[in-house]
Order: structure tokens, then sequence, then C-alpha cells
């Protein structure tokens, strides 16, 4: 009952058990949000150390490409924390993005409406998220395959509409959504820019903050990651919400194709391979435990950013082959889902 | 005499029942439309001291694959899954061409290169099992990290090129024959006997089945789980180095973003194929060996018939997903279950 390991400090034996409650309380809160700290703290000590070493980091012209460049990873990455949350995985993101921006592309220079090309690219992710869903919902699929399956699956259908890159036409209205906006004018490129893809991320971050921390689906998903049965004998929407994270998930990766593409200005049936990665790794350097439960959006956000700063100072750097890049993208994240484990393990014995 | 014909029909049913005897139907239809396509398709010609015709080529492209399905059934035995197979074979491939291309081409430079390929992809397979044994991530995290790493490592052994080797000896392993038959082949249909004897003459298979069925119970049954799922990593990394070894000396040179691209999707609908759930639990060998041939089959039919190859992938995927379906009927039938139990309990409370 009384917590062994950490002996409450000189208070009356009376109050002694709800104190050291309190303090474990505390604890454990503190412990949950230790990895996303962890994060930031590691995102600002990536920004000193390249502002020492390389120079020209800590400046308007490198900070917007980092959002412009990875506003995709993010988006991802909030669809992910979802999923994570609920101590499920989707394996599909990357598949998805590749055959809806083929799709979307080739839709386009067919002559199809620009804004109705977006909406198939957008729906395309949210249809195979909905396959995901309700193979894990109502057919008892375990999460890794069932995604699995669906990756397999989107990979196949951009292989079956093109193998080679798929060029946007130069006069296409999708282009326009990576126009750069100067929001602060530097000197010569030194410019605070952004692109209505940066935007579209900045909306859904801050509308996956509101739904998960501000309503009943949102608890819910909290709630399942806890423990799927608790949330089902608490008489709360497990398979709708179940079946909606999915369906979040792939409309996000849709979402995200829109971005990457216009950015890009072309597509391929290999686009994607390994984002998959990238976003679950984002996710967990934010803090977002794997088992699910526990995590925040805004932790997806940095370590999303964390990520893309990586990229930056490997390509600074010039030393490190960009194939490294996902060995250490995969070290890290194997470095942090063990730190998960071992915190987990800690909190386990502080709570007896 | 009654007895013996239902006795009968009991065979026949467990036989229909078998999801392997599909396998094999499968296969019979795929080498049927060839035949109708071209009525020699079946024909084996014998040439200059060895058999040739469209069976032998499928029985030579079947070996990779057979490697790969056989060490996927013994990891989703163990509940697991393995997404390196294919990232594991270009590296065993990346490691040989790179080695043979700077020695002279002797048969005891073959024998060193082999030896050092498939030590390092038993330690990639190791390392996938130390994560998943003893610091206890998720499979799947643990070999999508590999499955992606994989690829980098072999990017780095080749420096990114996609290197060519000259050796006789090496080609041999995947272009000789013995007795008229692809060494390859049989090379296959060796190892596979040996796995198959090995588990299944032994406790080991049971062991890997109570692994999968529930972990702790195997614990507190005396399994020993951590080795045992050691070992099944490990050998997955090893027979994944064979097909690497197989598919990469059939043309002395390995495509470092080719070799093996996918071919996770083949084993793991091999082993589906094969009747094995994916749910870990229960595995066949036997299944798997005819998923594995008719993949190889209907890569060649597809190939035959001159259908856009394109399409195979999201064909393959589709077939897992309705594997999945079927083999979640259980699940459904559970549910069916629960929820009279549910009502019965309900009903009980009213009562009371």
């Amino acid at each position: 009952m009384t917590v062994t390991t950490r002996p409450p400090t000189g208070s009356a034996p009376g109050t002694a058990p709800s104190l050291a409650e309190r303090l474990g309380a505390r604890l454990s809160a503190r412990l949950s949000a230790l990895p996303t700290v962890a994060a930031l703290l590691i995102f600002v000590g990536m920004i000193i150390y390249g502002e020492a070493a390389y120079g020209r980091i800590v400046q308007f012209n490198t900070l917007s490409n980092l959002l412009v460049n990875n506003s995709h990873l993010i988006i991802l990455a909030v669809g992910l924390t979802f999923v994570i949350l609920t101590g499920g995985i989707d394996l599909s993101v990357g598949a998805v993005i590749a055959f809806s921006s083929v799709a979307g592309v080739m839709l386009s220079n067919a002559g199809w409406h620009p804004v109705a090309a977006v909406l198939v690219m957008v729906l395309i992710g949210s249809v195979l998220g909905l396959i995901s869903g309700v193979l894990i919902q109502y057919f008892g699929v375990q999460p890794f395959i069932a995604t699995l399956a669906t990756m397999f699956l989107a990979r196949g259908l951009a292989s079956m509409l093109s193998t080679v890159p798929e060029r946007l036409a130069d006069d296409s209205a999708i282009r326009e959504l990576a126009t750069q906006l100067k929001i602060i004018d530097g000197d010569k490129v030194n410019d605070l820019v952004i692109t209505p893809g940066v935007i579209a991320a900045i909306v859904i971050v801050v509308l996956g903050f509101l739904v998960l921390h501000r309503t009943r689906f949102g608890r819910t998903v909290y709630a399942i990651g806890g423990s799927e049965q608790s949330a089902t004998l608490m008489g709360l929407p497990v398979p709708a919400t179940k079946l909606g994270i999915y369906v979040i998930s792939g409309t996000l990766a849709g979402i995200a194709a829109v971005v990457y593409t216009s950015r890009l200005g072309s597509a391929q049936n290999i686009t994607g391979i390994g984002w998959e990665l990238d976003a679950i790794a984002a996710v967990v350097i934010g803090g977002t435990l794997l088992t699910g439960g526990t995590g925040f959006v805004l932790g997806s956000v940095v370590g999303a950013l964390v990520l893309g700063l990586m990229n930056v100072l490997i390509t600074r750097d010039g030393g490190i082959r960009p194939e490294m890049t996902t060995i250490i993208t995969g070290g890290i994240l194997l470095v942090f889902v063990i730190l998960q484990r071992v915190l987990a393990a800690r909190r386990r014995a502080t709570q007896g | 005499m009654t007895d013996v014909a239902s006795r009968l029909a009991a065979r026949r049913g467990a036989i229909v029942r078998n999801q392997a005897f599909w396998g094999v139907i499968a296969i019979v239809l795929l080498l049927a439309v060839n035949v109708v396509a071209d009525p020699g398709y079946l024909s084996i010609g014998y040439n200059s001291g060895h058999l040739s015709g469209n069976l032998i080529d499928i029985l030579r492209a079947s070996a990779p694959i057979l490697m790969i399905a056989v060490g996927m059934c013994l990891v989703v035995a163990t509940g697991g899954i393995d997404l390196s197979v294919g990232s594991i074979m270009v590296v065993a491939g990346a490691v040989s061409m790179e080695l043979l291309s700077g020695m002279d081409g002797t048969t005891g430079d073959a024998a060193l290169t082999l030896a050092i390929a498939l030590g390092i992809a038993t330690v990639l397979g190791a390392v996938n099992g130390v994560l998943v044994s003893v610091v206890g991530l998720q499979p799947f995290i643990s070999t999508l990290v590999m499955m992606l790493a994989g690829r980098g490592i072999a990017k780095v052994i080749t420096g990114g090129q996609n290197t060519t080797a000259d050796n006789d000896s090496f080609a041999w392993l995947a272009n000789g024959y013995v007795l008229g038959v692809p060494v390859v082949f049989l090379l296959a249909i060796v190892i596979v006997v040996l796995v198959a004897l090995l588990v299944r003459r032994s406790a080991l298979g049971l062991m890997l089945e109570a692994i999968g069925m529930d972990s702790r119970a195997s614990r507190l049954a005396g399994v020993k789980r951590r080795s045992l799922q050691l070992t099944v990593y490990s050998v997955s990394g090893l027979l994944a180095g064979i097909a690497g070894v197989f598919a990469t000396a059939s043309v002395m040179t390995v495509d470092v973003s080719r070799t093996g691209y996918q071919l996770e999707l083949d084993a793991i609908l091999a082993v589906v194929i094969g009747g094995t759930s994916l749910a870990g639990g229960k595995f066949s060998i036997g299944g798997a060996v005819i998923g594995g041939l008719l993949i190889a089959t209907l890569d060649k039919t597809v190939v035959f018939l001159g259908v856009p190859a394109a399409a195979t992938p999201a064909f393959k995927a589709i077939v897992i997903v309705v594997l999945c379906l079927l083999q979640s009927e259980r699940v459904r039938s559970l549910f069916r279950h629960r929820r009279a139990l549910r009502a019965q309990s309900q009903k009980e409370a009213v009562a009371a």
C-alpha cells in the first residue's frame, strides 16, 4: 500500500499515505510527460549543436524549410498518434500516400478539376483506413496484420496505376498548394515563409489536439488505450471509436499525400517507402507509449521536427551517407521504445 | 461398411477443410490455365544433361520463397512476425556480391563468402530475436525497423551500387543441376525437410505453438520462451540469408533496391495459404511449402500469360485480406459465444 522505494520526506505519520499517494501520482504524471520533455530537450539540443557546428540553423530560411519539408510527416504523425494511443498501429500510411498521390496526379493530368482530384486523394486515404478499421474491429484481425495487408494493397494498386514517376502538369492548380507565402521578409533569401501545406498541418495539429483533449471521442481514445475491456465495460463507444481512428489515420495520410505531391510536383509508386517508420518514430519520440493510453499530439509534432532536423543536420554534415538515415531513425526509435519500457517498469514498481 | 464410409467421409471433410488442399487445387487450376493457353506448357524437356521446361522454372523460382516462407512460418507460430526477410535477403546478397567481386572466383572463395553472408544474415535475425525476446518489443516494430534499416545496410555495404561479381561455384548454387534437377530446388527441399523433421519429430514445434497460444502459460509450463524466440528469429534470418544467396547467385548481381523487395508479402501469403493462422499458436510447414509453390506458379503464370506483372502485388494483398477474413471466422464464432454468455448473464441479472 505504502510506497517503499521512495519514503515520504519527513511528514507526520498520520498524513503519510495520502501524501505518498499524491507524490506517487505526481511522479507518474511527470514520468508520462518525461519522454515528451526529453524530445523537446533533444530538439533544442540539436538546434544548438547544429548552430554551433554548422551555423545557419537558427534563421528564418532553415526553420521555414524545416516546417515546409516536414508538413506531410507532421500530418501523418497526428494520425498515428490517434492510432497508437489506442494501442493499435497503422503500417499502411506510406503506401496510402503512394497510391493516393499517383492516383491524384493521373486524375489531374487527365483533366479532372483540381478540387475533385484532391478530394479523391483524401477519400482514397479514408477508404483504405476504413478497410483497415473494419478488418480490425469487426473481424478481429490484429492491427499490424490488417494494416500490413492494406499497405501491400495500396502499394500494389499504386504499381498497377504506374511504375514510373508521374509528373504533375506545370499549370496544375494542385501545385498552388505549395505556393510560398512570405510572412517576414528577411535579407536576401532569409525569409520566413509558409505554404498552404504548412497551414494545413498546423490546422490539423490544432484540431487533433482539441479532439483528443476536449471531446468525448478523444477521451474514449485514451480510455481504449488504457484498457479496452474497461472502456467497453464503462459503456464507451469502443467499436465506433476504433473504426474512427483508422479512418482518421487514413484520411490524414490522404491529406499528407496532397501536401507532399503539391510540393514535389510528381508522384511514384515507390513514394513513401519507410514513412510509416518515420511517423511511428515521430509519435514515439514525442512521448506516446507504443502500448497506448499515454501521449500527446504536440509531442508527436516535436518528434516529427526532431526527425526533420536530423535530416537537415545529416545533409549539412555531409560525412554521413544518406543511406544511413533509415538506420539512424530506426536506432532512435528503438532507443525510445526501450526507454518507454524502462519507465513503464519503474512506474509499476513505484505504484506497487 | 457404413463405418468405413463415414470414416472416409470424415477424412474427406478433413482434407477439404485443410486450407493447404485449396492451395494444391489453386496450383492445378493455374497450371490448367497455362495449358489452355499453350498445350505444351507442362512438357519437360531433357537437353545437355538437365531437365528443362516451365515446371522446372517454377521449381527453381520457388526456392527462395520456400526458404523465407518456412522461416516466417516458425516465427508466426510463436505469435510473432518477421517483416525483415526481404531486407535480410538483400543484405546477404550485397555481402556475397561485394566479397566475391574482390576475389578470384575459386570454390573456396565461394564457400567462405557463403559462410560470411549467412553468418551476417543470422546475426541480423538474432538482433530481431534479442529485441523481441530479451527487450520485449512487439515483433512487428523490431522487424519493421530491421526491414527499413536492412535495406540501408545493404546500400552502405555496396556503396549504393548494384554490385556484380563472377564466381562459377557460387552461380552453380542457383543455376546448376544435380541429376538433371536444379540444385537450388534440391537444396531448398533438403533444408525444408530438415527444419520440418527438427520441429515435428521433437517437442520444439509444440513449444513454439505453446508460445504462440499463450506466452505466459507456456512459461509457467516450463517452456524456455526467450531462447526459443531468439532461435526462431535467428533461423528466420538464416533462411532469409539463404534465400538472398539464391536470388542473387542466379544473376550474380545484387540490386539494392529490388532484390527481396516486398518478398515479406510473398512469405506471409505463403504462410496464410498454408493454413497457418497469423494469430499464432499453430503452424504447418507443409502448408507453407504448398503456399510457396503456389506463389511461384502464380508469378510465372502472370509472366507467361502476359498479364501486366504490376497487378500481382495488389492481387496477392487481396488474397491475404480474404484469407485473414476466413481465419477470423473462428474469432467471430467466439464473439457469438460471448454474446450468448452475456445475454445469459443479463437474464440472470434480471432474474436476480
